[in-house]
């Protein structure tokens, strides 16, 4: 059972479907005020930490980081140090990914700050169950989620450069039509009645960014990019890029356009950075964390490596530059043979990873092939950073659809869900 | 708008009149191969059915036999042929799929849906018996996309680069069909008029959906010189050149007004117009059908170059 909605359409490898599950997830009023104040907290420090780290670098100054894991990390741009963006904001967009287990509460499992993606099914999620179940939305308060692309907008606006006079102009980059997140790019531009560009739509000229319309150039003030860093400049970054748009970066630098994310905010989303958050956290708010981390082990650290390669078989081992759930290693699920191998790679190359305990993740009930059934989910929430901080009361709810996995990603079998916040 | 959107919208328009064509060119074909020839056999006229979409020449390049399943297959399926029904429907969909914003939703899903069911077909499981259904099919779905756009979409310059699209690619594919027909219509040896080939000309007004139209027009058996009137020159008959040229010019001028552009396309397309509804079918055969056809298409093709340099196409 359940319902299956085309992502892209279909057929074609570079599309996919991704199950949506009919039972919405529910969050009460009390525990969604609580959420929104942990992750409000944690993403202004997030963005302090990256203010930091491009100017100062107070906190590695004073030993709470070491200087190696910024300088040395593949996710640092020195290309940003002393550059200061629009309201020193450097993640703008940001989905923070969060599990419940069950005795501890929430934690936050990753802080996506570089151009996370999934808000577009939050929003067609809802849509569809309004649509199927209008019923239910009559029945309870459930908060809605639909102003998301206003909001957007208005942050975008909030960013643009100072010298912009008037309404700033704002722009989606994406890479194009083959991206596993097209969809979305479109969405999110044709919701915020703004054009989707491609690198070669724009052009940088006369101190400016445009685009090519048919009455000639345009101006863009605001681009929100869905495009990584290193592709958005090839005379800046990567050199065979065909994605990005020559001198875009150097235009930033000098203040006459606003790139959201700023370039180089993977530095604070870095899993092996991410066991610091809460030091970070208290390092720039003064605050004790409101959410809380998972128990991370720094393979590089090595007493906590000999104390990974104890208990591979209890752990999650990750890459600490991985994503969409791949190349890990979920011990209590894996072979004496796969745990081998990881223990190689991590001798090899401990600074790659960190290690987690295996969670007691919550887990939500959801249609399967024989009935009703309990399976794990996470929940993302979308967080909007400018001239203050905007979160929609919702997210987008991950569900492992397999029987007792774990692993929520679409590309591991995983589907979503609706999320119900209620309201009072 | 961008200039790589009207690209999009325009292309996107043009593939999918393109797909309907070739689809009734197929159908054409296959109605012929099961007609009695006068050797007792069947006219298998594939030949000039590749001839009319312009094909012939890669077909036979490639070593392609001649046979019904082959040439279907060929025009229907085959990857490689930029105009076969496949790629077609794929390059639409993919160019509407980069401009999904500029499109409603209708639109995109007459197109999407279509793409998404046809590229589910295995060509090597459809039954030759079931080859007129599915080409019935495609037409429909083109004239679905067709309506959804002129039933949704709004009177802005994205409709108007559609609108480009559809005539500019109706225009050429009825001058070619025509160009590739003209032996037919005016055999070398015989003045226009003469009374045999009425199968072909049946023929030609099928390939453009016209052969109903053109009776309830003229209330007359078929006439050759009638016939390319009706193609070419009668402003009442939707596919035929003057009818396209007639809609080109005024959307020109649309998106002219619209944007203070058009400054290359906007004269063409006047020029053509002016020229078909003062053309003369008599000196038109005077100067020879065939090189006024190649002339249409030529002209036909400039305009559509002039609205991308107009229009920051590249």
């Amino acid at each position: 059972m359940g319902i299956t909605f085309a992502v892209y359409g279909a057929a074609e490898a570079n599309e996919r479907l991704i199950p949506f599950d009919l039972i919405p997830r529910v969050i009460s009023a009390a525990e969604w005020r609580f959420l929104e104040r942990g992750i409000e907290q944690r993403v202004r420090a997030l963005n302090a930490f990256l203010h930091d780290i491009y100017h100062r670098q107070d906190i590695v100054r004073a030993g709470l980081i070491p200087s190696a894991m910024v300088n040395g990390n593949s996710a640092f741009l020195p290309q940003m140090m002393g550059f200061d963006p629009p309201r020193g904001v450097y993640s703008h967009i940001i989905g923070t990914d969060i599990v419940r287990t069950e005795e501890d509460g929430f934690f936050v499992l990753e802080d996506n700050l570089r151009t996370p993606s999934g808000v577009s099914y939050m929003l067609e999620n809802r849509e569809t169950m309004m649509h199927l179940f209008p019923e239910l939305f009559a029945a309870h308060r459930v908060a809605p989620v639909d102003r998301y692309p206003e909001l957007l907008r208005q942050t975008l606006e909030s960013v643009a450069p100072s010298g912009c006079d008037g309404e700033p102009t704002i722009a989606v980059l994406t890479p194009g039509i083959f991206n596993s997140a097209y969809f979305e790019h479109a969405f999110l531009a044709d919701q915020m009645g703004v054009e989707l560009v491609q690198g070669s739509d724009l052009v940088v000229e006369d101190g400016a960014l445009w685009m090519r319309t048919i009455r000639g150039r345009a101006r863009v003030d605001v681009l929100y990019r869905r495009i990584d860093d290193a592709f958005i400049d090839p005379l800046n970054f990567r050199p065979d890029s065909l994605l990005g748009v020559p001198g875009l970066f150097d235009l930033y630098r000098a203040g006459r356009v606003t790139l959201v994310n700023a370039p180089g905010t993977g530095i604070a989303d870095d899993k092996a950075v991410y066991a610091y958050v809460p030091e970070i956290v208290e390092f720039y708010t003064g605050e004790k964390p409101i959410l809380k981390n998972i128990a991370t082990w720094r393979c590089s650290v090595a007493e906590e490596r000999a104390h990974v390669l104890d208990h591979l078989d209890e752990v999650v081992v990750k890459e600490v530059h991985g994503s969409g759930g791949y190349g890990m290693l979920i011990g209590p699920r894996s072979t004496r043979q796969q745990r081998a191998e990881f223990a190689e790679r991590i001798r090899a190359n401990p600074g790659n990873y960190i290690a987690q305990p295996t969670l007691a993740l919550s887990t939500c009930p959801a249609f399967t092939g024989s009935g009703v059934g309990p399976r794990h989910v996470d929940l993302r929430p979308f967080v909007l950073v400018g001239d203050r901080v905007r979160v929609v009361p919702g997210g987008l709810t991950r569900v492992a659809l397999k029987q007792g996995s774990l692993v929520v990603n679409s590309s591991q079998g995983g589907g979503t869900k609706d999320t119900w916040v209620l309201e009072d | 708008m961008l200039g790589r959107t009207a690209s999009s919208l325009f292309w996107m328009a043009r593939y999918m009149e393109r797909a309907e064509n070739i689809a009734r060119l197929t159908q054409v074909g296959h109605r012929i191969s099961l007609t009695p020839d006068s050797t007792g056999g069947y006219r298998e006229d594939w030949k000039s059915t590749l001839a009319s979409a312009g094909w012939l020449a890669v077909f036979e390049a490639r070593g392609g036999k001649l046979t019904a399943a082959e040439v279907q297959r060929f025009l229907i399926f085959d990857r490689d042929n930029p105009s076969s029904i496949r790629a077609c429907l794929e390059t639409a969909r993919n160019n509407g799929r980069a401009v999904r914003t500029a499109l409603t939703r209708e639109m995109w899903e007459a197109m999407n849906s279509t793409w998404n069911e046809f590229s589910a077909i295995d060509p090597a499981g459809v039954d030759p018996g079931a080859m007129a259904e599915l080409l019935d099919w495609v037409r429909q779905r083109s004239a679905q996309f067709r309506g959804a756009m002129l039933g949704s979409l709004l009177r802005d310059e994205g409709f108007h680069f559609c609108q480009l699209g559809t005539f500019t690619e109706r225009a050429d594919d009825t001058a070619r069909i025509l160009a590739a027909k003209c032996n037919v219509l005016l055999p070398a040896n015989e003045a226009l008029g003469g009374e045999r080939n009425q199968h072909q000309w049946d023929t030609i007004l099928r390939l453009v959906a016209a052969a109903g139209a053109y009776r309830y027009f003229y209330r007359d058996r078929l006439r050759p010189r009638q016939v390319a009137e009706f193609l070419m020159l009668r402003p009442e008959m939707p596919r035929s050149l003057r009818f396209c040229s007639d809609f080109i010019a005024p959307a020109l001028g649309a998106l002219a007004a619209m944007t203070g552009g058009g400054a290359s396309s906007v004269p063409l397309g006047e020029a053509l117009a002016a020229d078909m509804r003062q053309a003369d079918l008599d000196t038109i055969l005077r100067g020879g059908l065939h090189a006024f056809l190649i002339e249409f298409l030529a002209r036909n093709d400039v305009i559509a170059r002039a609205v991308g340099s107009d229009y920051y196409f590249d």
